[in-house]
């Protein structure tokens, strides 16, 4: 009979695969792009030597004073090693720096691990940095019980408040921005009216009017002698600024999701929560992942504005460090070193969403 | 009004004048219908002609503006317990299937037994096994949907609304949207579904399944119900002008 006998399957040919294979494809494959090659290799070259230079190779390391840097022709590191302590803590006593110290090592302890797929505990370490975690800092840094020190939030201040100001901001503005996607798209009109007329009055304005007025407008409306934390006044502006742009991320995320979606749910008689917490909000915010991201990425940097109210975040302390005589000019210096900080912490996140989302890909949307 | 009530507690589906509207469109018009337990009703009809909007309100995913449609002894009103109430006896399987992309095969079928019925886990995995092991692709359960092929993913939605163990079922177009190689699986499990005495309302153009497993096929257009018979009258015979052009329509390409 003529069966049907599908032909073997060969390996490709032996010019495309391999590091010979790869350069020839990618850098070499015709004349234009070899020149290209060639003049973007130079320019990348020649232009990394000096920057190399300055920062590694010409740099002082060690020293206390300006005259560590007067010698030589590159980066000044000594004056950042010198200041350390005030672009990570602040004003804080330096008597108490253990507290800090500790909330430091919680925090790379309770998101560390995130990265690293096989790790098991990795739910409760979850819940433990949504829970434990701001309330044991919470205790450790204001001090003020179980025979710590009281420190006044007037203290607080460099890479330590600017986390925490990210970290608050991060942690209340996801859940507020879920409440408000949802009410948003609610077919109570209330509901819907009120989440709508929040979301753009929050995002209409600038930040830093929401700063000014919880610092400066706030207490000239509240009633004689109600007067709460300016830090704490801060993190609720912060909160409600960054929730309304949640909000939107999200909202877009539901719109995503298709009909059938919420038909199934309901046909299977889940009610309206059961539906959006097991069914549509997964699947929304797992596909705004990057928006999401984004918004806590565009978060962080943004709390350098609480220098303008006066609370000294890790900017406003390299800042006030540069103008320092005591040292030449090491503005560069003080800039890379934040620029450098905040750098980390934004590719770090930018890194742990893209693990989840490899994480949380099922296979092909139907 | 006593044997009234009593009547339509013996139902499993009646709609008495029903209408809808999308706006100024009237949908459907002065529907009328009984269902007793374990019928099995084909539905058929033009694109347009409302057979989907009218099996959509009997699980309340369309509201109706006028008129009556009670499931089960339950009158569905704007009471959300109701529809609660009706939703938990009244499967549906879709066009698109609409299984839960991020939950497994097995959490698909799992998950409302937990949720809506309060079911132990392993009381649920247990019988959601067994569904899938009647719509034969128990070996799947672990894989996602977006892995499996069209037919198996009907058949997934099928055991899914199994598992709640409904008194009826609805399927809206349940092959439309497959490759004809796949269709006939999918027809396989509901034929055998059909034999055990479900109660099915089932709006397709198989007419091959209408006849063999169908006690009314019901043909509607223009949101009305235009002819109601059983399959041979209805294929062989039918009265209506309409049918016959529908008929001619499907039967002879």
């Amino acid at each position: 009979m003529n069966e049907f006998k599908p032909l073997p399957s060969l390996p490709p040919p032996a010019s495309l695969t391999g590091v010979v294979g790869w350069l020839h494809k990618n850098l070499f494959s015709t004349p234009l792009y070899t020149i290209l090659t060639l003049v973007v290799g130079y320019l990348v070259i020649s232009s990394l030597i000096p920057v190399l230079d300055w920062a590694i190779f010409s740099a002082n390391f060690t020293g206390n004073d300006r005259s560590a840097c007067e010698s030589g022709t590159g980066a000044c590191w000594a004056f950042i090693g010198n200041r350390i302590n005030i672009f990570a803590y602040g004003s804080y006593p330096a008597a108490e720096y253990w507290r800090l110290d500790i909330c430091f090592a919680l925090l790379v302890l309770s998101f560390g691990p995130q990265f690293f797929d096989k790790f098991p505990y990795k739910m409760w370490l979850g819940v433990f940095s949504l829970t434990g975690f701001p309330v044991i800092c919470f205790y450790l840094i204001s001090g003020g019980a179980f025979g710590l020190e009281s420190i006044e939030t007037g203290k607080w201040g460099g890479l330590a408040l600017t986390l925490m100001l990210a970290y608050v901001g991060i942690v209340a503005a996801l859940p507020f921005g879920i409440v408000l996607a949802l009410g948003r798209r609610s077919e109570m009109p209330v509901i819907r009216t009120f989440c709508i007329a929040f979301i753009e009055l929050w995002r209409g304005v600038p930040l830093i009017s929401v700063l000014f007025m919880s610092s400066v407008m706030l207490p000239l409306f509240l009633p004689e002698g109600m007067n709460f934390d300016k830090l704490l006044r801060a993190l609720i502006g912060i909160t409600m600024f960054q929730s309304a742009y949640m909000a939107e991320v999200i909202r877009g995320g539901l719109q995503a999701i298709p009909r059938g979606q919420y038909e199934a749910s309901k046909a299977l008689g889940l009610s309206y929560w059961k539906s959006m917490g097991l069914i549509i909000l997964p699947q929304a915010l797992k596909l705004v992942i990057p928006g999401i991201v984004n918004t806590f990425i565009a978060l962080f940097k943004d709390t350098t504005l609480v220098l303008i109210i006066g609370l000294l975040d890790i900017l406003a302390t390299v800042q006030a460090s540069i103008t320092d005589p005591e040292w030449g000019s090491v503005a560069t210096e003080g800039y890379v070193f934040a620029a450098l900080c905040f750098w980390v912490f934004c590719f770090g996140m930018s890194r742990y969403s893209q693990s989840l989302e490899r994480k949380l890909h099922t296979g092909h949307k139907r | 009004m006593a044997m009234e009530n009593a009547s339509s507690n013996e139902l499993a589906v009646q709609l008495v004048d029903v209408n809808k509207w999308y706006g100024e469109f009237h949908v459907l018009k002065n529907i009328n219908l009984n269902v007793t337990p374990g019928e099995r009703i084909v539905i058929c009809g033009p694109s347009g002609s409302g057979k989907s909007t009218m099996i959509r309100c009997i699980n309340r995913l369309e509201e109706h503006q006028k008129g009556k449609i009670i499931v089960n002894g339950i009158e569905l009103t704007e009471d959300l317990k109701r529809i609660d109430e009706v939703r938990r006896e009244v499967g549906m399987c879709f066009q698109h299937f609409n299984l839960f992309p991020h939950l497994t095969v097995l959490e698909n079928c799992t998950l409302a037994p937990i949720w809506v019925r309060k079911m132990p886990k392993s009381e649920a995995v247990k019988i959601a096994m067994h569904y899938l092991e009647r719509v034969k692709i128990p070996e799947q359960a672990d894989k996602y949907p977006g892995q499996l092929s069209g037919g198996q993913q009907q058949r997934v939605a099928i055991a899914r609304s199994l598992c709640m163990n409904p008194k009826i079922m609805l399927f809206d177009e349940p092959t439309s949207a497959l490759d004809p190689e796949m269709i006939k699986e999918v027809l396989d499990v509901m034929v055998e579904l059909a034999e055990e005495g479900m109660t099915m309302l089932c709006v397709t153009h198989e007419m091959g399944f209408a006849k063999l497993v169908a006690n009314r096929v019901i043909f509607m257009d223009a949101g009305q119900v235009v002819e109601e018979n059983e399959p041979h009258e209805f294929f062989d015979n039918p009265q209506n002008d309409r049918t016959k052009l529908f008929l001619s329509q499907i039967l002879n390409h």
